[in-house]
């Protein structure tokens, strides 16, 4: 983007007496600067990203296509795609069903949620549920781990609940340490995180649109379904691909519940990291944690091209 | 504007759409029924869903070993070897995280709302990548390249704590700049004579305040919950204590420390919230009369 636009743009926007008191009186360093002062506003933001987010990408990158002994090789992406009998591989596709999963249902059940909260009457159970969202899509890890452990381990609350009506949770295919509880407990977070995303697109749904078509003779399905439904598919998209990815990142609620023993990328790339496996192949580690910023890059492409497509409506 | 900006608050936004619901229901009574009946489920749904855990992580708690009611775990938290080093680590490492990250982000998101609209939907992509890149696979990118002075410092896990906080953060000033009309506010400064540094500090700053606090406490929250990047950069905090705390006979400790911290997070956070809601209700209705 040129900056040229964008300082010759409304004058009206610009920063009430910055020039009067930052640029020095020559005119044309006075022009130099304020050209670059676009440039130097978002320069900290800029590099601040790249440095935490931009050189870890780039290094992770660099070590995957390098030999333990130095070297440019293909040697760790061979051996994670085809090594140990496929279980990088098998890792992945975990992973994936997982993000997959852990997407699809949150992001539906949290649109639905959402629009329980947004449209209640309380002021207060607004309020609270709101608060309650941005804290539990922070939430995770071990403290989350506990707390199922709990209400669905062994002894869990739930558990035993269930037990009294009758219902053994081993016996419906349920355990908690393995696949079908790491997705129960990852819930945990994606649906607060799914209110906290589609929240605002919710608010972007007009009254006067319903109106007009109520006026029009519309039932409550017809305008959800010509109406609500398509304003709204870009950004519960865009807010499921954002859950995909987070699931498929997460890595302390898998490791502290599972202890590490399931097939998952990100405890894979631990593993290697905390020194449990041979010492020479450290770099494969690499290729994984390589392997999964590929996956995830296509996620964002999507991102990207969904979110432009939700902001032509909800402005 | 863009999608995020008709609203107010992150926590507030509900409150701006839920003003037109009158004029959706002028339809029959009949369907203003159905409407509350299916929210009453989505509710009780919810609800189990979020407090059955919680209830089961409290009782859990509050037992002793000879699994009676008892508040010993909670007593014995202050005292448990290694407590206090870690709760101090955490501290501190929360600390440096809240302040960078408010010096990066408030400035960043008020100059491209004024002057580079045309950056915003470039910065929200950005600010939701670390959401989606894995704790893990960044961390492990640090400590491959950075200088070994950096990796020795615990305030390394500040700076990628910045990076980590970044939606959270982003997504509350940015709407809740959205929502003040900040065009308006600094020409209005700007025509009584103030600088930038006074539009900054006397108007805009109190302005998004309720936005600014809130980030804040969703950071504090992150830093005291994030386990992954501390524990593989080797620094106990205290995530990291409560998941390598060998149990004892104390009861069941690191439940209730993790309990505690997630109570506490969300009472802290209501009640910013509130506070500075009801205050600033306060100022506008002085204003109005």
């Amino acid at each position: 983007m040129s900056h040229n636009e964008v300082t010759a743009s409304d004058p009206g926007t610009m920063i009430p007496g910055s020039d009067a008191v930052i640029y020095p009186r020559s005119s044309r360093l006075r022009r130099s600067l304020r050209r670059s002062e676009p440039v130097l506003a978002i320069a900290p933001f800029i590099i601040y990203s790249f440095l935490g987010l931009g050189i870890p990408a780039i290094a992770v990158t660099y070590y995957a296509f390098q030999k333990e002994t130095g070297g440019w090789s293909f040697s760790n992406i061979h051996f994670m795609l085809t090594g140990e009998n496929h279980v990088f591989l098998v890792g992945f596709e975990n992973s994936i069903k997982l993000g997959l999963l852990s997407a699809v249902i949150p992001g539906i059940l949290g649109v639905f949620l959402a629009y329980a909260i947004q449209t209640s009457n309380s002021h207060i159970l607004r309020r609270l549920t709101s608060t309650a969202a941005g804290v539990l899509a922070n939430f995770g890890g071990i403290n989350l781990t506990f707390m199922f452990i709990a209400t669905l381990g062994s002894g869990g609350v739930l558990t035993l609940w269930l037990a009294d009506i009758g219902i053994k949770l081993s016996n419906i295919g349920f355990n908690l340490f393995t696949f079908s509880g790491v997705l129960v407990v990852y819930m945990y977070f994606q649906l607060p995180l799914m209110v906290l995303v589609v929240t605002p697109a919710l608010g972007g749904l007009r009254a006067s649109w319903r109106e007009a078509a109520e006026n029009l003779g519309a039932s409550s399905w017809q305008y959800w379904l010509r109406i609500g439904i398509p304003v709204l598919l870009p950004s519960i998209l865009g807010g499921m691909l954002l859950l995909f990815g987070s699931a498929f990142a997460a890595y302390a609620t898998a490791e502290t519940l599972t202890l590490g023993l399931i097939s998952l990328s990100p405890i894979q790339i631990g593993n290697y990291l905390n020194g449990n496996v041979i010492a020479g192949q450290t770099h494969v580690g690499y290729a994984i944690a390589f392997g999964m910023l590929v996956i995830l890059s296509i996620t964002m492409i999507f991102y990207s091209l969904v979110r432009k497509r939700a902001s032509k409506w909800l402005r | 504007m863009a999608p995020l900006s008709g609203s107010g608050s992150v926590f507030e936004v509900v409150e701006a759409a839920n003003k037109v619901v009158p004029t959706y229901s002028t339809g029959s009574a009949k369907r203003r029924r159905r409407v509350r009946w299916w929210r009453g489920v989505v509710f009780l749904l919810a609800g189990a869903f979020f407090l059955i855990p919680l209830y089961a992580g409290i009782k859990f708690s509050l037992q002793n070993t000879a699994s009676h009611f008892s508040f010993q775990a909670y007593e014995n938290i202050p005292s448990a070897p290694g407590f206090t080093a870690a709760l101090s680590l955490s501290l501190k490492i929360a600390l440096v995280t809240m302040v960078v990250s408010t010096l990066l982000m408030v400035p960043t998101a008020i100059y491209v709302h004024i002057r580079l609209p045309r950056l915003r939907r470039v910065l929200e992509v950005v600010t939701v990548l670390p959401i989606v890149i894995p704790p893990i696979v960044l961390i492990i990118g640090v400590l491959g390249v950075f200088p070994l002075w950096a990796k020795s410092s615990p305030y390394l896990l500040s700076f990628m704590y910045v990076i980590l906080a970044m939606p959270f953060v982003y997504r509350s000033l940015d709407a809740g700049i959205g929502a003040i009309d900040l065009k308006t506010l600094t020409e209005a400064s700007r025509s009584l004579g103030g600088n930038w540094s006074k539009t900054m500090w006397r108007v805009i700053l109190p302005n998004i305040r309720p936005d600014l606090l809130s980030a804040t406490v969703l950071t504090l929250a992150l830093v005291f919950g994030e386990y992954t990047m501390a524990q593989l950069d080797l620094w106990q905090t205290i995530p990291v204590w409560i998941a390598q705390f060998q149990v004892s006979s104390d009861g069941p400790i690191q439940v209730a420390a993790s309990m505690m911290g997630l109570v506490g997070t969300w009472v802290l956070l209501l009640f910013v919230v509130s506070i500075d809601r009801s205050q600033s209700r306060r100022n506008r209705k002085k204003q109005g009369a």
